[in-house]
C-alpha cells in the first residue's frame, strides 16, 4: 500500500512501489485525464503536478510519491475554469485533444511562476511537449492570452 | 505470389485462428465492394420520422425502424425535444478535424435549428450512419466526410423542418405554403403567429409518408445562418478539462489487461517460448502464443508489463527478413531512372516519351522519399468482451472504421457483422493508423480464452513496431519544354503497394496493377499536353497503410520540385511558369492569393521563399513557405507558411485554418525530420527520441486564407501537408542553391546537396 494525496484527498493505493504512477493514476484510480503517450519522458502527455511541480507521471513511481500531493488535470481548477482552459476554448486549442491535459498542466506550471512569460519562455517551458496535431502556434496564443487576461 | 497474398487466399477461418492470419484474410474481403459480405457495406434508406413514447420526434432511417420494429428508439440524425433543444447525430469519427461539429452545423442548418440549442452526440457505429460516397461503410477516411454526407444529411435536416412546418400548418389551419421558419421555430407572418420547435414536438403526428423534397427546396448558401460561420468546436471543452474519453479510457466491469510481445519482423511469428519468469509475476493471470506476438494477460497494466519484460521468446522470420532499406533506397532510384523498364501506366495523355525523345529541351531528376510512421500521441488500443456464447462481442475502440472492424471481428468469431457491437469512443489521433483494423484480433482472442474483457495496449514501441507505414519512393521525371512551356512529363513511381499489403490481389487487378493509393496525387491540373506516369512496383513485404494525404505527400513534393527546377532552369520566376501552364481558374485563384499574402516577390535577408501548389480531393491549395539554412549544419528552419485554400462551400472558417495548420506542421515532420528505416526486416526505431517529430520549437507562423467558392464542399483534412515537401525544397534552394531531393531533408543531406 502507498499512502498519497490526490486532487486534495488522502489516497491509500495498493500497488508495487515501482508501478508507474501514471498506471497508478488512470488505471487504478480510475483519473483518465492524464494521457499515456510514450512511456519514456519524451512526450509529456501524462504530466502531472507533483507537490506543485510538473513531472512525467510515466516517469515517476507510486512509491516515489509516498506522502507527497499530486494534483491531474481533473482537479486544476472547478468545472474547467482555470484561465487557460478558458483560453484554451476561446483560441480552439484541442484537435484530436489527447496531449492537451498535459499540456495545460505543463503550461499551469509555467504561469504559475512567471505571470508574464515571453514567446521564447513559453516555448523553452512547453518544449517537451509533443502535439501530434501541430496545435503549436494555438498554444503559444492561448498561454499568452490566459496570462494576459488572468 | 507473395506472402500476403498466399495467406489472402485462404477462406477457412478457424474459430481461434491467431492474428495475422485472420487479419489479412478478412481484410482481403472487407476492403473489396466486389468480394465479400457486400450487403453489410450497404447504404442506410431514406429517413422517416416518428414520434417517440416521449413525445420526443425523431428522425430515423427505415432500416433502423425495421430492424428495431417501435418507434422509440433514438438512432437517427434529429431529435427534437420538448424543452425545445435539439439532438443531432454525428456519424463520422472526430479525431481532431472538426466533424463532429461540422455534419451537425449542415444538418441544422437546413432544420434550421438555433445553434445555441443544438446538442451532438456520437452516432452509434451502425449501417445508418455510413457514408453515402464510401459505399455506405461506417469509415471516415480520404477526407470524404462532409464531402460525402453533404446530400444526405441536408436532406434530413430540410425533411425534419418540413414536417415542422407541415404540423404547425395542420394545428393552425392555414396553408403550409404561408409558413417560414426561424431559428427553432415556425412563423406564420399573416397572423403574426410562432411556435417553438420544442411545442411543435410535443403534439406532432408524422406523416406516413415522409415530405418529397427535392435540392431546390435546400437553402441557398447565400441563406445560410451557420455553415461559413467560425463556430467553436463542440469537442473542445471536455478536451480542456481532460474529460472526452478516448479509446484508451474504455472502463468495463471485470476488466484485464494484455500486454503483446510481437514479432520484430513483420510477418514473423513465435517459436519457442519460455513464460515461467512471466507466469511468476504478481497479477499476471496467462500468457498466450498468438500468430505473430505472445499476449501476457493481467490483473493491473504493470503486471502484464513486467510479464512481457520476463518472457524469452525466439522468432521464426517474416518474409521481410533481411530487408534493409538503406540499402534499397538506391535500388529503387536505380530503377526508377532505367528506363529500359516500362512500368505499368497509370496516366496516358498524348505522347510524352517520343514527345521527349524528339526534344532537344530535356530535364531529368530523381528523388527519394523514406518510409513515414503516423506517431498519433494515442497509441494503439482497443478492449473487447466476447459473448458468453462466443458468437458476438462488444468493442470499444477509437477508430477510423468501425464498418470494418465489426467485419473482421465477426469473421475471427465466425458470427454476423451485427453481433459485433463497436463503441465508438475518441481518437487520440487517426491520420489514417486507425483504419486498419489489425487491433481488433488480440482482444476477441483473449477474451474468448479468459471469459473476461480484455484491454489491449500497445507500448509506444509496440506501436511503432506494428506500424502501418508511408511506402518508400523513388521517382524518376522527365519533362520536354518547348516555347516557354512544358509540352511533355514523364514521372516514374518506384515503391511497394499499399493495397497489395491491406488486400486483397483481386483489388490491385481491378486497378490493372496501379495502386491508387501509393500513386495518390500522381495527377496534375498542369495543362501539359503529353503526360506519362508509370507505377513500378516493390514487394518488400513491410506493412502499409494510408498516413495522411497517402502518396499525395511525396507526389506533390517530387512534382513541385521538379516544376521549380525547370523554372529556374529556364529563367523564369516559379510562379509565373506554373501559371503559364494553369487554366483551371480556382488554382489560379489559390496561387495568386497565396504569392499576395507571402508578399513572394520581396527578397529577404537570411531567408527564403519556397512556392509550392496541389489540388487534393477537389480541394485547391497553394502554399508558401520562409526558412532558414544553418550552412554549417545543414539545419532548416521554416520561419513562416502562408496558404491559400478553396474548399468549396465553407461550413467551419476556424476549423479550416486549424486543418491547415495542423497539415503544415504533419507535413514539414515528413519534410525535415520523420524517416522509418528497416534492418534485417524490423522497424529500427522505437519511440520518440529515434522518430523525430515536429515540436513547438520548430513551429513556424502559420497564415491561413480560406477563400470560399460555390463548389461543393471538398476535404480539409489533409490539405497543406502535400505542399510542405516541395515548399521546403524549393526553399532550401532558394537560400542555398542546393536542391535536396531526398526527403526527409535532413541536416546531413542538406549538407550533403551543398557540396555537391
Amino acid at each position: 500500500m502507498v499512502a498519497f494525496t490526490l486532487n486534495g484527498k488522502s489516497t491509500n493505493v495498493d500497488a508495487e512501489p515501482d508501478t508507474p504512477l501514471l498506471w497508478v493514476v488512470r488505471e487504478h484510480l480510475k483519473m483518465t485525464g492524464t494521457k499515456f503517450g510514450c512511456g519514456a519522458g519524451l512526450c509529456g502527455a501524462c504530466t502531472i503536478h507533483l507537490d506543485g511541480e510538473p513531472v512525467r507521471s510515466c516517469q515517476t513511481t507510486v512509491g516515489d510519491v509516498s506522502g507527497k500531493s499530486v494534483t491531474t488535470i481533473e482537479a486544476l481548477s472547478p468545472n474547467g475554469t482555470h484561465p487557460l482552459q478558458v483560453a484554451w476554448v476561446a483560441e480552439q486549442v484541442p484537435q484530436c485533444g489527447y496531449c492537451q491535459s498535459g499540456q495545460i498542466m505543463q503550461a499551469a506550471s509555467l504561469l504559475a511562476k512567471n505571470k508574464n512569460p515571453s514567446r521564447e519562455e513559453i516555448i523553452e517551458h512547453m518544449n517537451g511537449n509533443i502535439c501530434r496535431c501541430g496545435t503549436y502556434t494555438r498554444i503559444i496564443r492561448a498561454i499568452q492570452r490566459a496570462a494576459r487576461e488572468a | 505470389m507473395t506472402h500476403h497474398e498466399k495467406k489472402a487466399q485462404k477462406t477457412e477461418l478457424a474459430a481461434l485462428k491467431t492474428n495475422g492470419d485472420v487479419v489479412e484474410t478478412t481484410l482481403a474481403e472487407a476492403v473489396n465492394p466486389t468480394v465479400g459480405r457486400r450487403g453489410f457495406m450497404a447504404g442506410a434508406a431514406g429517413l422517416t420520422f416518428a414520434v417517440s413514447a416521449a413525445g420526443f420526434m425523431t428522425a430515423r432511417s427505415a432500416d433502423v425502424l425495421a430492424a428495431s420494429g417501435k418507434g422509440n428508439t433514438l438512432n437517427a440524425y434529429v431529435t427534437i425535444n420538448p424543452d425545445d433543444t435539439v439532438t443531432i447525430q454525428s456519424p463520422a469519427a472526430e479525431m481532431g478535424q472538426g466533424i463532429m461539429t461540422a455534419i451537425p452545423m449542415i444538418i441544422a442548418e437546413e432544420l434550421d435549428a438555433d445553434w445555441d440549442k443544438v446538442n451532438v452526440v456520437q452516432a452509434p457505429a451502425a449501417p445508418t450512419y455510413g457514408n453515402p460516397k464510401l459505399g455506405g461503410g461506417v469509415i471516415t477516411v480520404a477526407s470524404r466526410a462532409v464531402d460525402g454526407y453533404w446530400d444526405s444529411v441536408r436532406m434530413a435536416g430540410a425533411q425534419a423542418r418540413r414536417v415542422l412546418i407541415d404540423a404547425a400548418a395542420a394545428q393552425w389551419s392555414v396553408p403550409a405554403s404561408e409558413l417560414s421558419t426561424e431559428p427553432n421555430e415556425v412563423v406564420h407572418k399573416a397572423s403574426g403567429k410562432s411556435m417553438s420547435y420544442g411545442d411543435i414536438a410535443k403534439t406532432a403526428t408524422v406523416p406516413a409518408e415522409l415530405p418529397k423534397l427535392t435540392e431546390a427546396d435546400l437553402k441557398k448558401p447565400a441563406d445560410f445562418r451557420i455553415v461559413g460561420k467560425s463556430v467553436p468546436r463542440v469537442d473542445v471543452p471536455a478536451k480542456t478539462r481532460g474529460e472526452f474519453t478516448y479509446g484508451m479510457d474504455a472502463e468495463i466491469d471485470g476488466m484485464v489487461y494484455a500486454s503483446l510481445l510481437r514479432t520484430p519482423i513483420e510477418g514473423g511469428s513465435p517459436d519457442t517460448v519460455d513464460d515461467a519468469a512471466a507466469k511468476a509475476v504478481k497479477g499476471v493471470v496467462g500468457v498466450f502464443k498468438l500468430k505473430d506476438a505472445v499476449a501476457v494477460v493481467g490483473s493491473t497494466i504493470e503486471s502484464t508489463q513486467k510479464g512481457k519484460d520476463a518472457l524469452k521468446v525466439t522468432w521464426k522470420p517474416g518474409p521481410a527478413a533481411g530487408f534493409n532499406s538503406v540499402n534499397a533506397l538506391p535500388e529503387y532510384a536505380a530503377r526508377a531512372e532505367n528506363l529500359s523498364e516500362a512500368g505499368l501506366p497509370a496516366l496516358t495523355e498524348g505522347d510524352a516519351k517520343g514527345t521527349i525523345a524528339g526534344s532537344d529541351k530535356v530535364y531529368k531528376a530523381t528523388y527519394t522519399a523514406d518510409y513515414t510512421y503516423h506517431g498519433q500521441m494515442e497509441p494503439m488500443n482497443i478492449t473487447a468482451m466476447v459473448d458468453a456464447d462466443g458468437k458476438g462481442a462488444d468493442v470499444w475502440v477509437g477508430t477510423q472504421a468501425a464498418g470494418l472492424m465489426a467485419f473482421v471481428g465477426s469473421l475471427i468469431l465466425q458470427t454476423k457483422p451485427p453481433k459485433i457491437r463497436v463503441h465508438q469512443l475518441g481518437l487520440g489521433g487517426g491520420f489514417g493508423r486507425r483504419i486498419y483494423p489489425d487491433m481488433v484480433a488480440y482482444p476477441l482472442i483473449l477474451s474468448k480464452i479468459t471469459k473476461k474483457p480484455v484491454k489491449v495496449i500497445f507500448s509506444r514501441e509496440d506501436d511503432i513496431g506494428a506500424g502501418k507505414l508511408r511506402p518508400m519512393t523513388a521517382h524518376h521525371l522527365e519533362a520536354s519544354v518547348k516555347d516557354g512551356k512544358i509540352d511533355a512529363w514523364h514521372h516514374r513511381l518506384v515503391g511497394e503497394s499499399i493495397i497489395g499489403f491491406t488486400g486483397p490481389p483481386q483489388r490491385l487487378k481491378a486497378s490493372k496493377g496501379v495502386d491508387p493509393l501509393t500513386m495518390e496525387g500522381h495527377e496534375t491540373l498542369y495543362t501539359i499536353p503529353n503526360k506519362a506516369t508509370e507505377y513500378l512496383r516493390e514487394q518488400r513485404d513491410t506493412a502499409l497503410a494510408a498516413w495522411r494525404a497517402i502518396g499525395s505527400g511525396y507526389n506533390k513534393f517530387v512534382i513541385e520540385a521538379f516544376m521549380d527546377e525547370i523554372a529556374h532552369a529556364e529563367g523564369v520566376d516559379p510562379i509565373e511558369f506554373r501559371l503559364r501552364m494553369m487554366d483551371d481558374h480556382r488554382s489560379r485563384r489559390v496561387i495568386e492569393a497565396t504569392a499576395k499574402m507571402a508578399d513572394w516577390g520581396r527578397t529577404r535577408e537570411g531567408t527564403a521563399l519556397g512556392f509550392s501548389y496541389a489540388i487534393i480531393w477537389g480541394t485547391r491549395t497553394a502554399g508558401i513557405v520562409e526558412v532558414s539554412v544553418d550552412k554549417a549544419t545543414g539545419a532548416v528552419k521554416a520561419h513562416n507558411f502562408w496558404s491559400a485554400v478553396d474548399p468549396g462551400i465553407v461550413v467551419n472558417p476556424d476549423t479550416i485554418a486549424a486543418q491547415t495548420e495542423s497539415n503544415v506542421i504533419y507535413g514539414l515532420g515528413q519534410a525535415l525530420k520523420e524517416r522509418i528505416t528497416y534492418d534485417n526486416g524490423a522497424i529500427e526505431q522505437t519511440n520518440y527520441h529515434d522518430y523525430t517529430v515536429m515540436r513547438m520549437e520548430d513551429a513556424p507562423e502559420i497564415h491561413t486564407h480560406v477563400m470560399a467558392s460555390d463548389n461543393r464542399p471538398t476535404g480539409i483534412g489533409e490539405i497543406a501537408l502535400p505542399l510542405v515537401g516541395g515548399a521546403v525544397s524549393n526553399a532550401i534552394f532558394a537560400a542555398t542553391g542546393a536542391r535536396v531531393r531526398s526527403m526527409p531533408f535532413t541536416p546531413d543531406r542538406v549538407k550533403e546537396a551543398m557540396k555537391a
